[in-house]
């Protein structure tokens, strides 16, 4: 079964696999239909008496999202524009979502108007002009709302903005602070020392791993991409791609973790499984390098272990320039076939924008925040949970968050990218084999992939 | 039906519209119901998987009508071989000895010798009523290399813990899994059969002096044949659509099982991860043929063995 990147909730992070072997079925549903065609650049920006006319039109809205009880800051859109009623679905979460909503796609009809989706799926529902620009409908003027790598991954190169921005994650890590004492371990600062600690703690505790790189968990790898300034995926134009998932800076983090996987000195278990929550429960990971939605989390799933944990940036390539990379968050976007649009575009910009609703998400949903004004607010940096012994967790993200590079781009097809990643690379670290190899593999089979699926394809 | 509309014809002529004319429409009438849901629900979406494994649409350049081009493409993808060989492999092993097993509980429960029968035959069914997603969850425990009981088990004994999620061991950890599932649906069917065996056979047998072993093997079989052969069908197809319990192993084993580890889990990770129905429709269409072939294969062994 093809896996997601981890959905972005805080409450149940496992996914469900709600498939059955209906191919035929499927195949029948996902029935051929032709473009819909999505609002191009050029559009003309839509007039404010439009919007007001529109906003008070009675409507009904669907809203496709898995997070839970967003009914409270639905309800403060729906005081704001009484006429519009938004009809929340929860239609599963990640790929059972992902795969609901192309088939109604697909279909031309049932479709939501406005859907949760995770940043990496941006480019994969632009590709089939699936997505409404925003721009025209105002949502350019809330860029500088957001932080910078933020607007990155939901505007394209003609100035389109594909969705708006909700919560974020940031990569740090969090530490098992008495196992670290015990050990006489440092943080590690940078990769090098990282490794030596690795090495160092299994040797003294067999039963103990420095950290878990999971096997089954490309988003993790494509956050240390990120974070090591790898640019695997680059389109030009609609149908030039370009991938080099092999390059100089992917080989030496296959490297590095390909030899630390073989040493044995870190496991590369499947995470959000029975067996490792297991494992933070008993202690066999000392670190978690995960997204800044990671310490509400794993408060609530290593309840046993409280007040254990701390916080602390990623390991550094070059400690005097720290970087990191984002693992999860997700955004709303619009669909291109709703009839609705304006109402839909507003109700997207203003769920993640407007401060009561923005702010809500970050204390209710314990979102990691994606608005500038979120990060720098006191109430939300200030929080000094029990959990990592009264650090001030968020306050450590909000400065990582400013270390996160806008650049990083995601390839159009992002579950073929994924499920090969965990059938080549995600394997090797797994059977202990050669990782630099299974990067050459990823490489060609995305390749052949892309060419099979019509694009021209560059580089490597 | 034919006999619902002989006996229509029967009726005698009573005063009335035309009864000749009801008389002819009873039949189609009476049939409408499965022809209309046999269409709608079994042949139209064959038809339009057959329609579009003739097809393929790219993300970049839409779609274009390629002829037999998927098909000859299948027929030499190894993914796609892998599989098949692979459920082929599960159906030589694990069939067997589930229908073996299937057998021998059916007969123990039919030869009143057990006590708690009623319980035994309870216990043996109920992992068939276990929902699949909560079965692969409770043996994902069982089998787990870290905290899972027979891993606990061995470390405790200074043994080397059982491999169940490597590679060379999840066939047959597999294939426990599903044994486990269907000896009881398997058993239900074929103690069913036996008690359809009239009575007065045993009596014959026991006059002839024929002991439990005799009739067991001299009437009891003989009269299993057509219930097992029942079974062998279901087995092929159910082994060949291997689906449900790998697709959940994935989860804990994303190493071992790839998305193209039994030919129906490829096909569905074809349509939903790689976009690619049209292909997906081809492979399934293919696995089809295989079943069908397999299941004939099945048959006419057993024909020919009856006739000899």
């Amino acid at each position: 079964m093809p896996r997601s990147f981890v959905p972005t909730s805080s409450m149940s992070r496992r996914r469900f696999l709600a498939a059955t072997g209906a191919v035929s079925l499927g195949a029948a549903l996902a029935a051929c239909s032709g473009d819909s065609d999505s609002g191009s650049s050029s559009a003309e920006p839509v007039s404010q008496a439009d919007i007001d006319k529109a906003m008070k039109t009675p409507t009904e809205l669907t809203f496709w999202t898995w997070v839970p009880d967003i009914q409270q800051e639905v309800a403060l859109f729906q005081k704001k524009y009484p006429a519009i009623k938004v009809k929340v679905v929860n239609a599963g979460q990640g790929v059972a979502h992902y795969t609901k909503l192309r088939t109604a796609l697909k279909a031309g009809t049932g479709a939501p108007d406005m859907v949760q989706i995770e940043y990496q799926a941006i480019p994969t529902f632009t590709i089939t002009n699936s997505l409404l620009n925003l721009a025209p409908y105002g949502a350019t003027a809330l860029k500088d709302q957001f932080v910078d790598w933020t607007w990155g991954q939901v505007s394209g190169p003609g100035g389109e903005v594909w969705a708006i921005p909700q919560d974020t994650g940031p990569m740090g890590m969090l530490y098992r602070k008495d196992i670290f004492d015990k050990h006489g371990i440092q943080v590690p600062e940078t990769w090098e020392e990282f490794a030596a600690a690795a090495r160092k703690l299994h040797k003294a505790d067999p039963d103990v791993y420095l950290t878990n790189l999971a096997a089954n968990e490309p988003a993790a790898w494509h956050g240390l991409l990120w974070q090591a300034g790898a640019k695997p995926y680059a389109t030009s134009g609609k149908s030039n791609l370009s991938i080099s998932v092999d390059d100089a800076v992917s080989k030496k983090l296959g490297e590095y973790w390909g030899e630390l996987a073989k040493e044995g000195v870190i496991s590369t278990d499947p995470d959000f499984t029975d067996p490792w929550y297991a494992g933070f429960n008993k202690g066999k990971y000392a670190t978690w390098l995960t997204a800044a939605w990671g310490p509400s989390f794993l408060s609530g799933s290593a309840k046993p272990t409280a007040g254990k944990w701390r916080a602390a940036p990623l390991p550094q390539w070059d400690a005097a320039k720290p970087v990191s990379g984002n693992w999860g968050g997700s955004t709303t976007a619009v669909t291109a076939a709703t009839k609705n649009k304006i109402a839909a575009a507003q109700f997207a910009q203003f769920i993640n924008s407007d401060p009561a609703s923005a702010k809500m998400f970050a204390t209710k949903q314990f979102f990691f925040p994606a608005t500038k004004d979120l990060l720098a607010d006191p109430s939300f940096t200030g929080s000094a949970p029990e959990f990592y012994g009264g650090q001030k967790v968020n306050q450590i993200f909000a400065d990582i968050s400013e270390t996160v590079s806008p650049e990083f781009q995601w390839p159009p097809f992002l579950d073929q990218a994924a499920t090969d990643w965990t059938e080549t690379v995600g394997k090797s670290l797994a059977a202990k084999s050669d990782t630099v190899a299974a990067l050459g593999t990823w490489q060609s089979r995305l390749t052949a992939y892309a060419k099979k699926q019509g694009f021209t394809v560059e580089g490597t | 039906m034919a006999a619902t509309t002989a006996a229509a014809a029967r009726k005698p002529r009573r005063a009335g519209p035309s009864p000749r004319r009801r008389t002819r429409s009873a039949g189609p009438l009476f049939v409408a119901p499965f022809l209309i849901l046999f269409l709608l629900l079994f042949l139209a979406p064959l038809g339009y998987a057959a329609y579009l494994s003739l097809f393929q649409e790219q993300l970049i350049g839409g779609t274009v009508f390629v002829g037999l081009d998927n098909y000859v493409t299948a027929l030499k993808d190894p993914q796609l071989l892998h599989g098949v060989g692979r459920v082929a492999l599960f159906f030589v092993i694990q069939v067997p000895l589930m229908l073996l097993l299937a057998l021998l509980f059916a007969l123990a429960l039919d030869s009143g010798l057990l006590r708690l029968a009623r319980v035994i035959r309870l216990g043996i069914f109920v992992p068939y009523a276990v929902p699949s997603v909560v079965a692969a969850l409770m043996w994902g425990y069982l089998y787990g290399p870290d905290f899972g009981p027979f891993a606990q088990l061995s470390r405790n004994l200074d043994l080397p813990a059982p491999q169940f999620l490597s590679e060379s061991w999840m066939l047959g950890s597999l294939a426990n899994i599903v044994t486990w599932e269907f000896v009881g649906y398997n058993m239900i069917i074929l103690y069913a059969a036996l008690r359809t065996v009239p009575h007065d056979l045993y009596e014959a047998a026991a006059m002839d002096g024929a002991g439990a072993w005799r009739v067991a093997w001299s009437i009891k079989l003989p009269a299993l044949r057509p219930a097992l052969l029942l079974t062998l069908l279901f087995s092929v197809i159910g082994s060949f659509q291997l689906f449900n319990e790998p697709s959940l192993l994935m989860k804990i084993a994303p190493d071992v099982i790839s998305s193209s580890y039994t030919a129906n889990l490829y096909a569905y990770s074809l349509a939903f991860t790689g976009q690619q129905v049209n292909y997906a429709a081809t492979v399934s269409f293919l696995l089809g043929l295989v079943i069908v072939i397999a299941s004939y294969a099945v048959l006419l062994t057993a024909n020919r063995r009856r006739e000899k």
